[in-house]
C-alpha cells in the first residue's frame, strides 16, 4: 500500500460518490418540488406541473408578499420563533449536557433510576399528554404565554442521551482528576474540561435541539391562541387552512415560500457549527 | 510545566486505585438536577395526571367524573381497535427501523471516509428532509403521491398502468414508511457522523500499520466506535415508530377512508382526547402504550449497552 | 464543595414539590364541566344597549375572512369598546382551543364562531349564554326559519345566525354541454347523467365523494330523514329511517358504479378537478361561489347554478354548513359580548360580511333586489342568487343535529369510509356508524336509543 493511498488519506472513489448520488437524488425530489413552488403564483400552483416552473416566475414576488402579509405578521412569527429557539433550545442543550456529564462522570445513588424514568416517560406518547399539560400551564397560568412553549422545550430526553453516552467516551476520567488535582471546583472543571471536550457532542444535541424546537407545532398550538405569539409553523399552518371551508382564500404559494424561508435559518446554523465537528481532539491530551 | 506536574498527580491517582475518579456523595446531582426539575413538571407531572384521569371515567354530558379503577385498564387491553393499531406499528418498526438505520449507517460511513467528492455537500443536503417544517408535508407528499394530478399520476401515464396508487390501503402503510424514511436518515446520519469524529486519529494509525484495509479498518475502529450511538439511535426510533402520529395524520386529509382515526395508538390516543373528549380513556391507551414500548426500549438497551452503564 | 451540592439539591426538591402542587391543583380546578368566573344568568334587553355605552373589552374568536374589516367597524362606531379579535385557527382547531378553555375555567374568549351542526356539543354542557334572557328572541323574523332553528338546542337560544348554506347544483356548464347531458332535475336524472358522463370519458365524473360526513347528513335531510332526535337526556338514532334509505338506494347507485371520484374535498387535487372539469357537479351550499372565483380560477365562466335535484321533482332542498357567533359563558361582560353579536349579525356588521362573499341568513337581504339580480361574473353572467335565495326558502323543515355531531363526523370515514373503499352498500355503512354513535352517546350520559 502506497503512502498516497493509506487509509488515513484515501483516494475519493467516483463510484461511491456515484452511489451517494442516487441516493441524493431520492432525497431531493420532494426539496425540488418545494422550490419551484415558490417561484409560481397561487393559480401557477393549481394549474402547472409539480416539477417544473409555473407560466410566470413569481419568487421574488412570492417573498415580498411572504413577508408583507397580513401587516408583516410573518416576521413576528420569525422573531417569536427565534426567541424560543434560542432560549429553548440553547437551555435544553446546556441542561442536557450538564445532565449527560453528571451521569457519566459520577457515580451517585438514583443513578440507575433516573435512567429508568427517563425511559419511561418518554415512552409515553405526548399527544395524549398535551390536556393535562394544558390543564396543568392554565392553573399555573402559563398558557398564551411564551413560556408556555420555551419550559417544555427546555428538556430533550435524546439529547441528554446522546450526551451521556458522548462524555463516557469522549471524557477521560484521568483529566478531569488532574485538573480537580489542581483545586478546581466540579463547575470549573466542567467548565474549562469537559466542554471543550464534549463539543462535537453538544454541536449534534444543539442542532437537534433547534430544529426540534424550530419545528415544534403541536405543544404551541393547544397553548397559545394570541396569533402574536405564534411561532412560524402555527402560523403557517394558519395560512395553509384559510384554503377550507367557507370563504376560503388560499395562499399556499406563501405557504410554500414562508416554509423555505423557515428552513434558511436552519441551513446558516448547520453550515455554521458544523466546523466544530472535528476529529480526535482527545488525541493528545491523555498521554 | 503545569503539564508534567499533572501527569505526576495523575500517575500517583491511578496508582492508589480507581477510587477517586468517582464520587459517591451525590455531586453528580449538581449536574443533573436541573435538568430534572424541568423534566419532572415537563413530563413527570403530566404523566402523574394522565395515571389520575386514567382511574376515573368521565360523561361529557351528563352524570360527572366516576371512579372505576382499573376498568379502563381492562377495557383497553380488549380493545380490538387499539391492538390493530399497536400491531400496525409493531409491523412498520420491524421494517422501516433496520431499513433506515442501515443507510443513515451507510451514508455516515460513506461521508466520514474522505472518499467521497464533496462530502460537505451530501451532509447538508441529507439533513434538510428533517428541517422541513410539517405543514408542506401534505402540500408536498400531497403532489408527489396524488394518482390523479401529481407525480405518481404522472408515473402511471408514463408506464401505462394505474399501478401506483401510494394512497390505497395496501400502499399505505409502505408510504408512510417512505415519508419517515426520507424525514429521518438525515437525522441518524449526523448521529452516527458526529460520534465517529470523536475517533482518535491514533487508533486508524494503529490500524494502518497493522495493514487493515477500508472494510477491515471499518468494522474494527468505526463500528465500535459507533456502537452507543447506534444503540441510542435504535431506541430512540423504536419509540419513535410506537408514537407514529405526524406522518399518518398528515396524509389523513388525503386519505380519509384509508387512515382511521385509530391508525396508530397515537392517534388513537389524540382522537380520544380531541374529538371525543374521552379523556380518561385516551389517558388509558397512552400509559399502556408508553409500558410496552418502554419495556421494549429498555430491554433494547440493556442489551445494547456496555457495562458501564 | 458540600453545600454546592446540597443546595442543588434543596432546588430539585423544591421543584418537585412545586410539580406535586401543580398536579394536585390542576387534579382540583377546572374538571367541572361549566365554569364559575364569569355569566350572570339573569339580564333584559336593556343591559346590551346599557353595556355598549358604558364600553369595555372583549376578546372575539372567528375565522371569518370578513371579521378583521368587521371588528374594525365595529370600533370606530363604538369608540369605547375595544375588541380584540383573534384568529384562533379554523374549525376543528379553533373547537379544540376553545374545548380546552372551557375546560380549564379560563381563557375562553368572549365571542365565539360556532358552526351550526357544533352548536349543541357547546351549548348542551352549559358553556354557551342563553340569549333569551336579552330579549334576542324579538329577531326572529329576521332570519330563515331554518337558520332560526339552528341557533336553537333545545328551548335556548344560543346565537344570532351569520349566514346560511341552502344547497343547490353547482354545474360545469362546458362539461355538460360538450358531452350534451341536460342540467337533472331528478335524482335519476342525475344518476343518468352520472353514467352517461363517465362513460363518454372515464376520467370525468359526476361528482367527488370520498366520504364526507356533513355532506351525508345534508343530503338525508334533503330526503325528508331525521335520523337524529334529542330531547334532554334522550337520543334516539336511526340512520335507517325512510329519508336514509331514499338517499342511500340513490347514492348507492354511484358510489357502487364507480361513479363518483374519491378526491378527498378540500384538497390541491379537487380544486384542480374543478377546473379542468374531472369534477362536473358540485351539490353543496350556498356559499360556494365566494370559494370558486378565489380558488378555482380555472373554472371561470364555465359553471352555472340550478336547483338542487329532487326525487319527486318538487323543489326541496338542505342546509350544509353555517355559522352563528355565541357569547361563552366564561365571559366577564355577557351584556357586551351581546351587543357585539347583534351588531355583527344583526345590525351594521352583516354588510362588511356581505360584501367579502358571505350568503346572509337575513330575511331581507336574501329579498333586496341588488343582492337577488346581481349577475356573477365567474358563473358566465348568470343571476345566481336568484337560484340560491329560492333554495333559502325551500330547506326542509323539522331537522336537528346531534349533541354530539363534531364526533360523530370525526368517526364517518371509521365506519361508513369502509363503504366508499370498498364501493359497496352504504346502509352497512350508516348501520356500523350508528352503533359507534350509540355506544359513545351511553358512554357521554345520554340515553341513546338507536
Amino acid at each position: 500500500m502506497s503512502a498516497l493511498t493509506s487509509p488515513l488519506r484515501p483516494k475519493r472513489s467516483k463510484l461511491l460518490t456515484g452511489v451517494m448520488v442516487l441516493y441524493l437524488l431520492y432525497t431531493i425530489v420532494p426539496l425540488a418540488w418545494l422550490l419551484l413552488s415558490t417561484t409560481k403564483t397561487q393559480d401557477d400552483l393549481l394549474s402547472t406541473p409539480g416539477l417544473w416552473f409555473g407560466k410566470s416566475f413569481a419568487f421574488f414576488t412570492n417573498i415580498k408578499d411572504t413577508l408583507t402579509y397580513n401587516d408583516g405578521i410573518f416576521l413576528r412569527w420569525l422573531g417569536n420563533t427565534v426567541l424560543y429557539v434560542v432560549v429553548g433550545a440553547g437551555g435544553a442543550t446546556l441542561l442536557a449536557t450538564a445532565a449527560g456529564y453528571g451521569l457519566a462522570k459520577y457515580k451517585f445513588a438514583g443513578r440507575r433510576a433516573v435512567f429508568a424514568v427517563l425511559l419511561g416517560a418518554v415512552a409515553v406518547p405526548g399527544t395524549a399528554l398535551a390536556v393535562p399539560t394544558f390543564l396543568m400551564f392554565s392553573n399555573l397560568g402559563l398558557t398564551n404565554t411564551v413560556w408556555a412553549i420555551i419550559i417544555p422545550s427546555l428538556v430533550s430526553p435524546f439529547g441528554l442521551y446522546l450526551m451521556w453516552v458522548y462524555a463516557t467516551d469522549a471524557v477521560p476520567g484521568e483529566l478531569l482528576e488532574a485538573a480537580r488535582i489542581d483545586g478546581a471546583g466540579e463547575v470549573r472543571v466542567f467548565f474549562t474540561v469537559a466542554l471543550r471536550l464534549l463539543a462535537p457532542g453538544i454541536v449534534t444535541t444543539l442542532l437537534f435541539a433547534m430544529v426540534s424546537t424550530w419545528n415544534n407545532y403541536f405543544l404551541p398550538l393547544i397553548m397559545l391562541s394570541k396569533p402574536n405569539l405564534y411561532p412560524l409553523t402555527v402560523g403557517l399552518t394558519q395560512w395553509s387552512n384559510q384554503a377550507t371551508g367557507v370563504g376560503a382564500r388560499p395562499i399556499y404559494n406563501l405557504v410554500v415560500t414562508g416554509s423555505l424561508l423557515t428552513i434558511v435559518p436552519l441551513v446558516v446554523a448547520f453550515l455554521l457549527l458544523q466546523r466544530f465537528w472535528q476529529s480526535g481532539l482527545s488525541a493528545g491530551s491523555v498521554k | 510545566m503545569a503539564e508534567s506536574v499533572a501527569h505526576q498527580h495523575v500517575a500517583r491517582a491511578g496508582a492508589t486505585g480507581r477510587r477517586r475518579r468517582v464520587f459517591k456523595d451525590g455531586k453528580g446531582w449538581l449536574f443533573v438536577g436541573p435538568f430534572l426539575a424541568v423534566f419532572a413538571l415537563t413530563f413527570l407531572a403530566p404523566i402523574g395526571y394522565a395515571i389520575y384521569l386514567s382511574l376515573y371515567r368521565n360523561q361529557a354530558f351528563f352524570g360527572g367524573t366516576v371512579f372505576v379503577g382499573l376498568d379502563n385498564y381492562t377495557q383497553a387491553l380488549q380493545d380490538p381497535k387499539f391492538w390493530e393499531a399497536f400491531a400496525r406499528v409493531a409491523v412498520f418498526l420491524v421494517v422501516q427501523v433496520p431499513v433506515m438505520l442501515v443507510l443513515a449507517l451507510l451514508a455516515a460511513l460513506a461521508i466520514d471516509s474522505a472518499r467521497l467528492h464533496a462530502a460537505g455537500f451530501f451532509r447538508i443536503v441529507i439533513f434538510l428532509p428533517y428541517a422541513v417544517p410539517g405543514v408542506v408535508a401534505v402540500l408536498m407528499w400531497g403532489y408527489i403521491y396524488g394518482d390523479n394530478f401529481g407525480l405518481a399520476a404522472n408515473l402511471n401515464d408514463l408506464l401505462g398502468t394505474t399501478a401506483i396508487q401510494p394512497l390505497s390501503s395496501s400502499w399505505m402503510l409502505p408510504s408512510i414508511a417512505n415519508i419517515v424514511t426520507w424525514e429521518f436518515v438525515g437525522y441518524n446520519m449526523l448521529i452516527f457522523y458526529s460520534a465517529l469524529r470523536t475517533v482518535p486519529g491514533e487508533l486508524y494509525e494503529a490500524a494502518a500499520i497493522d495493514g487493515a484495509g477500508t472494510f477491515r479498518t471499518i468494522l474494527a475502529v468505526k463500528l465500535p466506535a459507533l456502537r452507543g450511538a447506534i444503540v441510542i439511535a435504535t431506541i430512540f426510533s423504536i419509540i419513535g415508530s410506537f408514537q407514529l402520529f405526524n406522518e399518518p395524520n398528515i396524509l389523513r386529509t388525503l386519505a380519509p377512508n384509508v387512515i382511521t382515526t385509530y391508525y396508530t395508538p397515537n392517534m388513537y390516543a389524540y382522537n380520544l382526547s380531541f374529538a371525543g373528549q374521552q379523556f380518561n380513556y385516551s389517558a388509558t391507551i397512552a400509559i399502556v402504550m408508553g409500558v410496552i414500548t418502554a419495556v421494549i426500549a429498555y430491554v433494547v438497551q440493556l442489551r445494547g449497552s456496555r457495562e458501564a452503564l | 464543595m458540600k453545600s454546592q451540592w446540597r443546595r442543588v439539591r434543596q432546588l430539585v426538591v423544591a421543584g418537585t414539590a412545586l410539580t406535586a402542587l401543580a398536579v394536585v391543583a390542576a387534579c382540583g380546578g377546572g374538571s367541572s364541566n361549566d365554569s364559575a368566573s364569569g355569566g350572570t344568568t339573569t339580564g333584559s334587553a336593556d343591559a346590551v344597549d346599557a353595556a355598549l355605552k358604558a364600553g369595555g373589552e372583549i376578546t372575539y374568536w372567528s375565522w371569518t375572512p370578513s371579521a378583521q374589516a368587521q371588528v374594525t367597524a365595529f370600533m370606530k362606531q363604538y369608540p369605547n369598546v375595544k375588541v380584540n379579535y383573534v384568529n384562533a385557527g379554523t374549525g376543528n382547531d379553533h373547537y379544540t382551543k376553545l374545548q380546552n378553555a372551557i375546560k380549564a375555567g379560563s381563557g375562553a374568549p368572549d365571542v365565539a364562531q360556532i358552526e351550526y351542526q357544533a352548536l349543541p356539543q357547546f351549548a348542551l354542557p352549559g358553556s354557551l349564554v342563553d340569549l333569551n334572557q336579552f330579549g334576542f328572541s324579538q329577531y326572529e323574523s329576521a332570519y330563515t326559519a331554518s337558520t332560526w332553528g339552528a341557533v336553537h338546542a333545545g328551548s335556548g337560544l344560543f346565537g344570532l345566525p351569520q349566514d346560511s348554506g341552502p344547497m343547490a347544483l353547482f354545474y360545469n356548464k362546458e362539461v355538460f354541454d360538450k358531452y350534451g347531458i341536460a342540467v337533472p332535475k331528478t335524482w335519476d336524472e342525475y344518476v343518468a347523467a352520472a353514467k352517461k358522463l363517465h362513460a363518454a370519458n372515464p376520467k370525468s365524473y359526476i361528482t367527488n365523494d370520498s366520504g364526507d360526513a356533513g355532506f351525508t347528513t345534508s343530503m338525508i335531510w334533503q330526503a325528508g330523514g331525521q335520523p337524529f332526535k334529542t330531547d334532554g337526556k334522550n337520543v334516539t338514532i336511526n340512520l335507517q329511517d325512510d329519508g336514509s334509505k331514499k338517499w342511500t338506494g340513490m347514492w348507492n347507485q354511484l358510489v357502487q358504479g364507480g361513479l363518483v371520484s374519491n378526491i378527498p374535498g378540500w384538497t390541491d387535487e379537487w380544486f384542480k378537478a374543478l377546473g379542468d372539469g374531472t369534477i362536473a357537479t358540485l351539490p353543496t351550499g350556498a356559499w360556494m361561489p365566494g370559494v370558486m372565483e378565489s380558488s378555482v380560477k380555472a373554472g371561470a365562466g364555465k359553471w352555472a347554478v340550478a336547483p338542487m335535484p329532487t326525487y319527486d321533482g318538487q323543489p326541496a332542498t338542505a342546509e350544509n354548513g353555517g355559522s352563528t357567533e355565541s357569547v361563552i359563558k366564561q365571559s366577564k361582560n355577557p351584556a357586551l359580548a351581546a351587543a357585539f353579536v347583534r351588531w355583527l349579525n344583526h345590525d351594521e356588521g352583516v354588510k362588511p360580511f356581505l360584501a367579502s362573499g358571505g350568503f346572509p341568513a337575513t330575511t331581507a337581504d336574501l329579498k333586496d333586489p341588488a343582492f337577488v339580480d346581481k349577475a356573477s361574473a365567474y358563473f358566465g353572467g348568470q343571476k345566481i342568487n336568484q337560484v340560491l335565495t329560492s333554495a333559502a326558502g325551500q330547506v326542509v323543515k323539522g331537522w336537528s343535529y346531534l349533541p354530539y355531531e363534531l364526533y360523530a363526523n370525526s368517526i364517518y370515514g371509521d365506519t361508513v369510509g369502509k363503504a366508499y373503499q370498498s364501493k359497496s352498500d352504504l346502509n352497512a355503512g350508516l348501520t356500523a356508524w350508528q352503533e359507534a354513535l350509540v355506544k359513545y352517546g351511553n358512554e357521554q350520559g345520554f340515553q341513546v336509543n338507536g
